[in-house]
C-alpha cells in the first residue's frame, strides 16, 4: 500500500509538472478559496489583537452568514445584495452577542475565552441545522465561468468576484482602522486598554464594534462561500481552523501578513490536495504550520541570544 | 415532630405503593393488547431530518397495521407501539437508549436508527440482550460481517450501492478493459463500502482505476481532484461523500467544466441537486433504495406509487426512501411476530432470520448475515429536472442519456 501511495504521488507530481496549464488551474483554483479564508481570518485577527479572545466561533458565524444570504438570495434579492445584507445582518448578531456572551470573558484567562467561544460554536451549529436544516445549500448566480489555454483553466466567475470582493473588504477595514475615528480607537484600546479608558475611549464600546465588524467580515466571508461553493450546519470547524492558522502565521494585526498567508495557504492546500491526494491535503498544511512556527521560534531564540 | 414525619412517610408509602399497583395493572392491561418497539432516532444533531423521516415512515406503517386491526400472534391480535427517543445524533447516546429502551422501559423488540454509525453502536447491546432489531436505514456491508444474531436489515448494502453504473458503463462499451474510471470517496466507514463494491467490479471487468481519492469528511472543495479528471480524462467518474458529496461535485463540475461521458454518485435526492443545482445536475447518475415509480407493492400499502401518496397525505412532502424503508422495517417485524406464533424473542429472532417476503419497499429476503439480499439498487438519472430510473432495465421508465455531452454543448 504505501509503495503505491509513494507510486502515486510521484505521478501526479510529474502530471503537474508537465501540464503546467493545468498547474495554473489548480493554483488559480486554490488561491481564490484562499481570498475567503483570508477574510475570516482577518475578522478572527481583530477580535483576538483587540479583545484577546480567540474566538473559537469564527467559522460558525461564517456559515450563519452564508444562510443569511441564502434565504437573502431565495427570497429575491439580486445577488450583488447578498453580501452587504449578510455582513449587515451579522454586524447587528455579533453586536447583541458581545452584550449578552463576550463582554463576559473579555479581560479573563485565554482558556475561559475559548471555552465559551467554544460553546457559543456549538449553540450556533445547532441553532443552524435547527432553523434552516442540515441539508447542504449553495445557491447558483448563474454567471457561468470563463476558461483559457484550451479549457485547461476553468474559474467560476463569482470565485473570481468573491476573490475581488474579499481583497476589496480587506482593503476597507486596513484603510478604516488607519483613518476612521472608530479605528484608531479600536487601535488605542488593543495597543493599552487601560490608557486608552482613562483618555476618554468608551472602551466597552470599541469591543462591542470590534465583535460586531468581525460578524460583518464573517457576514461577507459566509455570503461569498454559498454562492461560490457550499455549506451546512456543520462546516463551521474548517473555517475556524484555517482561519486560527492563518492569524499564527501572519501574526496578529498584520493585514497584509493575513492576505499573504490566506492566499498562499488556500494554493498550497489544492496542490497539496492534487499531488497527495484529497486526504492528505490538510495533514499537509498542518504539517507546515507546525514547521513555519518551529522555525520561527528557531529565529526568535537566535535573536534573542544576540540581544543579550 | 417525629410522629409526624412518620404518619406522613407511612402516607406517602402507601401513595407510592398504590400507584405502582396500578402501573402495573395498567401495563400487563397494555401488554396485553400491545406489541411495543423501542427505537432510538435522530430527532436533534446532524442526522435531524433523516432521522425525523424514520419515525414518520415507522409510524405510519403502525398506524396502517393498527388501522387493518393490528398483528396476529398465534390466536390473539396485537396492536403495535414505538417507544421512542432522541440519540442526538451521536452514537454513544445511542448505544446508551438501547440499554435504556431494554433495561428500563422492558422493551423486547428494537427499530433501528438512522444512519450505519449509529446502528453500529446499538447493536452489541441488543446482541448483549439477545433482543432482535430490525433496521432499515444502516447500509453499512461491515455491520453484516460481524456475525451479529440478532441485527437485520431490509436495506440492499452498500457495497452494492454503485455496482450498477459500473454496469451500465460496461453494457455501453465495446471493450471494458479499455475503459477508465476515476473515483472520489469520502474517508468514512459508509463511502468506503461504496467504493469496495465498486473497486470489485471495475476489478471484474478489468476496468482501470485513474484517480482515486479520499474525500476529507469536512468536504466542500474538491477542484483539485477535478482538476485531475479535467486532464486524465476518464470515462466513468464516480463520487460518494453523502448529500455534501453530491452537491459539491456537481456544483463544482458545473464550475470547472468537468467533461466527463458518464458521472455517477449517491445521495442526490436527498442532496437535492436537481431542485436547487437545476441544469448543472442534469445526467447524473445516482444510486438509489427505492423510487415510487418501482413495481413495487404488497396487501398492506398497495405498490410503491400508493405508498408516496399516503405518505405525502399524511406528512404534505415528497416520501423519501429514508420514510419508506424504515416502514418496510415495521412490516418485516409484524410478518416475523405472526410467522413465530409467539413473543418470545428468540422465536421472533428465528421468524425473523428467515424473512421472504413482498413488499411496496421491493422482496424482503433475509440471508444468513441479516441483510437483505433480495432486492437490486436502482439507479436514477437527472432528466429534465426529474429523477428517473434507468436502471435496471426492468424497471426503467426512461432510457439512459449517454454520454454525457460536453460543457460547451449542454
Amino acid at each position: 500500500m504505501g509503495q503505491e501511495v509513494r507510486y502515486r504521488v510521484a505521478d501526479n507530481f510529474l502530471l503537474l509538472v508537465q501540464n503546467p496549464s493545468f498547474a495554473l488551474d489548480v493554483v488559480l483554483n486554490g488561491l481564490l478559496a484562499g481570498a475567503i479564508f483570508a477574510l475570516a481570518a482577518y475578522g478572527m485577527s481583530l477580535v483576538w489583537g483587540v479583545l484577546n479572545i480567540v474566538n473559537i466561533v469564527q467559522g460558525e458565524l461564517v456559515v450563519l452568514g452564508g444562510y443569511i444570504a441564502y434565504v437573502a438570495l431565495s427570497h429575491g434579492a439580486p445577488a450583488y445584495l447578498a453580501l452587504p445584507v449578510s455582513a449587515l445582518v451579522m454586524f447587528a448578531i455579533c453586536w447583541g452577542l458581545y452584550y449578552t456572551v463576550v463582554f463576559r470573558v473579555v479581560d479573563k484567562d485565554l482558556f475561559i475565552s475559548i471555552l465559551a467561544t467554544f460553546g457559543l460554536s456549538i449553540v450556533i451549529q445547532q441553532l443552524t441545522n435547527t432553523i434552516f436544516g442540515s441539508d447542504v445549500r449553495s445557491y447558483d448566480t448563474g454567471l457561468g465561468s470563463f476558461y483559457m489555454l484550451d479549457g485547461a483553466v476553468t474559474v467560476a466567475w463569482i470565485k473570481v468576484i468573491a476573490f475581488v470582493l474579499a481583497m476589496v473588504c480587506g482593503a476597507a477595514l486596513w484603510l478604516f482602522l488607519r483613518h476612521a475615528r472608530l479605528g484608531q480607537a479600536i487601535r488605542a484600546t488593543a495597543q493599552n486598554p487601560r490608557a486608552a479608558h482613562i483618555l476618554g475611549i468608551n472602551t466597552s464600546r470599541v469591543y462591542a464594534m470590534t465583535y460586531g465588524l468581525n460578524g460583518a467580515l464573517c457576514g461577507a466571508a459566509g455570503s461569498l462561500a454559498v454562492m461560490a461553493w457550499t455549506i451546512h450546519p456543520y462546516i463551521g470547524l474548517p473555517y475556524t481552523v484555517r482561519s486560527f492558522m492563518i492569524v499564527v502565521v501572519a501574526g496578529l494585526g498584520n493585514v497584509g501578513g493575513v492576505v499573504a498567508a490566506g492566499l498562499s495557504l488556500g494554493a498550497l492546500e489544492n496542490v497539496a490536495g492534487f499531488v497527495l491526494g484529497a486526504e492528505y491535503q490538510i495533514a499537509f498544511v498542518f504539517t507546515l504550520m507546525v514547521l513555519i512556527l518551529v522555525w520561527r521560534n528557531w529565529r526568535a531564540a537566535r535573536r534573542r541570544t544576540y540581544l543579550s | 415532630m417525629i410522629a409526624d414525619t412518620g404518619a406522613i412517610m407511612k402516607k406517602f408509602g402507601v401513595l407510592v405503593l398504590a400507584a405502582c399497583l396500578g402501573w402495573a395493572v395498567s401495563a400487563q392491561a397494555d401488554e396485553a393488547a400491545t406489541i411495543r418497539l423501542g427505537a432510538a432516532v435522530s430527532l436533534s444533531g446532524k442526522y435531524s431530518s433523516n432521522g425525523v423521516y424514520t419515525r414518520n415512515g415507522y409510524d405510519l406503517a403502525v398506524a396502517r397495521i393498527n388501522e387493518r386491526g393490528g398483528v396476529k400472534v398465534g390466536d390473539k391480535t396485537y396492536k403495535l407501539e414505538v417507544v421512542y427517543y432522541d440519540d442526538e445524533s451521536t452514537p454513544a447516546r445511542g448505544a446508551q437508549l438501547a440499554e435504556r429502551l431494554i433495561q428500563q422501559d422492558g422493551v423486547k423488540y428494537l427499530l433501528g436508527p438512522y444512519s450505519s454509525g449509529l446502528t453500529e453502536a446499538m447493536a452489541p447491546v441488543t446482541e448483549k440482550y439477545g433482543v432482535p432489531m430490525v433496521e432499515a436505514n444502516g447500509a453499512a456491508v461491515s455491520l453484516f460481517r460481524k456475525g451479529y444474531k440478532y441485527l437485520f436489515a431490509v436495506l440492499t448494502t452498500t457495497d452494492q450501492y454503485l455496482k450498477g453504473a459500473v454496469e451500465v458503463a460496461a453494457a455501453r462499451s465495446e471493450d471494458p478493459t479499455k475503459l477508465r474510471v476515476a473515483m472520489a470517496f469520502e474517508n468514512d466507514p459508509f463511502s468506503q463500502d461504496v467504493r469496495e463494491g465498486v473497486t470489485a467490479d471495475v476489478k471484474r471487468f478489468g476496468m482501470k482505476i485513474v484517480i482515486d481519492d479520499k474525500l476529507p469528511p469536512d468536504l466542500n472543495d474538491m477542484s483539485a481532484t477535478l482538476t485531475k479528471v479535467k486532464l486524465l480524462k476518464p470515462d466513468l467518474l464516480i463520487v460518494s461523500g453523502h448529500e455534501k458529496g453530491a452537491a459539491t461535485a456537481v456544483r463544482q463540475m458545473a464550475d470547472q467544466r468537468v467533461n466527463v461521458p458518464m458521472f455517477a454518485t449517491t445521495h442526490c435526492d436527498s442532496a437535492r441537486i436537481a431542485e436547487t443545482l437545476g441544469k448543472s445536475a442534469e445526467y447524473t447518475l445516482c444510486a438509489a433504495q427505492w423510487a415510487p415509480s418501482l413495481s413495487y407493492s404488497d396487501e398492506l400499502f398497495g405498490s410503491a406509487r400508493d405508498y408516496a401518496a399516503l405518505y405525502e397525505k399524511t406528512y404534505n412532502e415528497a416520501a423519501p426512501y429514508q420514510a419508506a424503508e424504515s416502514s418496510a422495517a415495521v412490516q418485516v417485524f409484524a410478518d416475523a411476530f405472526t410467522r413465530a406464533g409467539s413473543l418470545d424473542p428468540k422465536a421472533v429472532r428465528d421468524a425473523l432470520a428467515t424473512t421472504d417476503i413482498a413488499s411496496f419497499y421491493g422482496p424482503v429476503r433475509i440471508d444468513e448475515t441479516g441483510k437483505n439480499a433480495g432486492k437490486p439498487t436502482i439507479l436514477f438519472q437527472v432528466q429534465d429536472g426529474q429523477y428517473v430510473v434507468v436502471y435496471p432495465e426492468k424497471w426503467a421508465e426512461a432510457k439512459l442519456r449517454a454520454p454525457t455531452p460536453t460543457w460547451d454543448k449542454r
